[in-house]
């Protein structure tokens, strides 16, 4: 990585701009991989992505949707390819679930680490490894991969044009696996890397999800990663996301998830890394009946960027949403939170309801919060809300008038505030070391 | 050493600008119960408020001095922890923090501030399950969030919970008797009655006298205005009941 701060100041400047944002964008792309022969019916989709890339460029925040999050910082960082790391089991036994002891699959800078992952508890006919392993024995995986809508989202498309490798998740009709699955995605280096999950729950099928993105060093590397979800009918997915990249690293993901009738998706994402992060949450309920709860927590401090934009599709009656979104702003940081919930006129006799709450710690704290409520069905009920607010004078005399000093009272409000989202993670180790970690923050 | 726990003179404050108190006195002794009675607005539960050093209200004259301390230059946690409890009216709920812990947290500091040791979570456990026992309460109540979800009857209760922990010299309890019905009013009375003990006093702010039906107070007095206008025994309650306020403050007038 190279610091090259005239590009930053081009950066700024009117129609260079454009040129040097696509050219940026077009060397980022140039770092892609060849595909690996296993993985060739990949071809058409990643050509496909690549041409929806190659004429684009990163998006300033003249655009509506980056209006908030200036990228302007990661054009500032070069990558290069390099040789992927070799690391031990050592250096990542800290992050290991013992709940996932035999149901851990690792990348290590977005490749597979084999080596690393253990997979033996899985019942029988349940897939769990990397895409170009398991597209031998699911052809079937090429109707699921990258075939959701918002593909054309500019990282999107360049994960999936950029793409090498991945992990999939096969969960068979009616079967409910009880280990949660754990995906851990390792950055041990400055680099650029597009980590890819395709987890499919067929018909009645049940399983835990975790997604987590550590880091070995504090540095400035690029996560671009994208997770598909399909939940067949009636099944049941808990998924925990969990971010905790370098505080100097660039975290563009996304996570898509479709839903066919009476399924149930149950989403807790918790952001804490990144000098600039964002997460696309999308989801598409396209059955009756169909349940989602998103509950999400973001904290940021410094002058760092916690980004969440989400986006709940009902299309169906009967459907039911439930989102929670909460961020934790201190120092110079900025929190920003786009949540859409759409309801169609087809989507009668459905409930939602979307609450975004921010809590700002410094008089420089900034907070852009939008949630947004599309509603052309006439039966139903919404609701939304924002609420920005600082620590309430009267919660923290409470704590004081119990002989709690006033900064200590300060900082168990505020533990508490985080922990609430924490305490849904169904996974106990995981929810007690994210306890720990919120505990110390606040701290 | 002088048995006068709390000594008010002459107390003025504001509330963003507007003179709540015009005037307190006030003088409490150990092993007293003093009730202060007063219509809505009269002041009252700004006065418990600036006890416990509440930062909306500005004392602008007057002195507190509570065991020979000048109350008014510690900070709320100071007060806390030197022997001043207040119950509030409205407890606030505290979502994600367990009663436990914070019990603990709060026992603590009040250890710490007077020397001891910190208790762990285990010898801890203990104590507070003592207090849960003598006050009668669901030891279930201890794994919830703090209020949370909590009944009227029960966020009081837990009130009196950490008030039996904290063994304040000067307990104040704000309207504990409002929104009680007569059973958990009961309860909450018996729970008071329970912790008095001659080296500590009590003080009452309450707009209904049905409470002191449970608990005897030494001393009421009634107020109005920002200030006390008539102070007498527990009789004075029962004759507020039987008459109203009214003749209270119509006396001051035409006295005055």
């Amino acid at each position: 990585m190279t610091i090259q701060s005239t590009l930053s100041d081009v950066g700024n400047l009117g129609v260079s701009t454009k040129v040097d944002r696509a050219a940026y964008l077009l060397g980022l792309l140039s770092l892609r991989s060849e595909l690996p022969s296993e993985l060739a019916g990949l071809k058409e989709i990643r050509d496909r992505a690549f041409s929806l890339v190659r004429d684009r460029a990163i998006p300033s925040t003249r655009e509506e949707e980056w209006r908030f999050t200036d990228l302007s910082g990661l054009l500032q960082v070069q990558f290069q390819n390099s040789a992927p790391s070799e690391i031990g089991f050592p250096q990542i036994e800290s992050f290991l679930l013992p709940e996932s002891t035999n149901s851990r699959l690792v990348f290590v800078d977005g490749v597979y680490a084999p080596a690393l992952s253990a997979v033996n508890d899985l019942p029988d006919g349940v897939l769990a490894g990397n895409l170009a392993a398991g597209v031998q024995l699911f052809p079937k995986l090429y109707e699921h991969l990258a075939l959701h809508p918002g593909g054309e989202e500019i990282f999107t498309a360049l994960n999936t044009a950029s793409f090498t490798d991945g992990a999939i998740v096969w969960v068979p009709k009616n079967q409910a696996i009880t280990p949660p699955i754990h995906l851990l995605f390792v950055s041990t280096r400055e680099a650029l890397c597009h980590p890819r999950a395709l987890v499919v729950a067929e018909t009645g099928s049940s399983v835990t999800l975790v997604e987590e993105y550590v880091c070995l060093a504090e540095g400035a590397y690029f996560t671009n990663p994208v997770t598909e979800i399909w939940l067949g009918e009636n099944a049941e997915v808990r998924h925990t996301r969990v971010q905790r990249d370098s505080v100097a690293a660039f975290h563009i993901g996304k996570t898509a998830v479709s839903q066919a009738r009476d399924s149930r998706y149950d989403c807790t994402t918790v952001s804490l890394g990144g000098k600039l992060s964002r997460h696309h949450l999308e989801v598409y309920q396209t059955g009756e009946q169909t349940d989602t709860k998103l509950n999400g927590l973001t904290i940021v401090d410094g002058d760092r960027l916690g980004d969440t934009h989400s986006l709940i599709a009902l299309s169906q009656p009967y459907g039911t949403a439930n989102q929670v979104n909460k961020t934790i702003v201190s120092d110079r940081a900025h929190a920003v939170f786009n949540g859409r919930v759409v309801v169609p006129k087809a989507a009668q006799l459905t409930n939602a309801a979307q609450l975004s709450r921010n809590l700002l710690l410094s008089p420089k704290a900034r907070v852009d919060t939008k949630p947004q409520l599309e509603i052309t069905a006439d039966n139903v009920k919404c609701a939304h809300g924002a609420t920005v607010s600082q620590l309430e004078d009267d919660e923290v005399f409470y704590l004081q008038s119990r002989g709690i000093e006033a900064d200590q009272a300060r900082k168990l409000l505020t533990y508490a505030f985080a922990i609430e989202v924490i305490d849904r993670i169904s996974v106990a180790s995981l929810r007690n070391a994210l306890t720990q970690l919120v505990r110390i923050q606040s701290a | 050493m002088s048995d006068v726990i709390l000594s008010v003179k002459d107390l003025t404050a504001e509330v963003d600008g507007t003179p709540i108190l015009k005037g307190f006195n006030l003088e409490i002794k150990a092993g007293e119960i003093h009730a202060i009675m007063g219509p809505n607005g009269s002041g009252k539960s700004t006065f418990s408020k600036i006890l416990a050093g509440h930062p909306a209200y500005t004392v602008t004259g007057g002195e507190i001095v509570f065991q020979g301390q000048n109350l008014l230059e510690l900070e709320p946690d100071e007060r806390a922890k030197s022997g001043v409890f207040l119950a509030f009216q409205y407890p606030l709920e505290i979502p994600g923090v367990s009663n436990v812990d914070f019990l603990r947290v709060s026992y603590n500091a009040k250890r710490k501030h007077e020397g001891l040791d910190e208790l762990d979570a285990f010898d801890f456990d203990e104590v507070v399950r003592s207090k849960v026992t003598l006050l009668k309460m669901d030891p279930s109540f201890l794994n919830r969030s703090v209020n949370e979800g909590f009944s009227g009857g029960e966020k009081k209760r837990n009130e009196i919970l950490q008030m039996a922990l904290l063994e304040p010299s000067l307990g104040i309890l704000d309207e504990i008797d409002s929104g009680l019905d007569i059973d958990a009013l009961k309860v909450v009375a018996s729970s008071v009655n329970a912790l008095k003990k001659p080296e500590n006093a009590t003080l009452i702010i309450t707009h209904y006298q049905r409470l002191l039906n449970y608990i005897t107070p030494d001393f009421v007095h009634v107020m109005a205005n920002g200030r006390i206008l008539k102070s007498g025994g527990k009789d004075l309650a029962l004759e507020l009941e039987a008459k109203g306020y009214d003749w209270v403050l119509d006396s001051q007038a035409v006295g005055a």
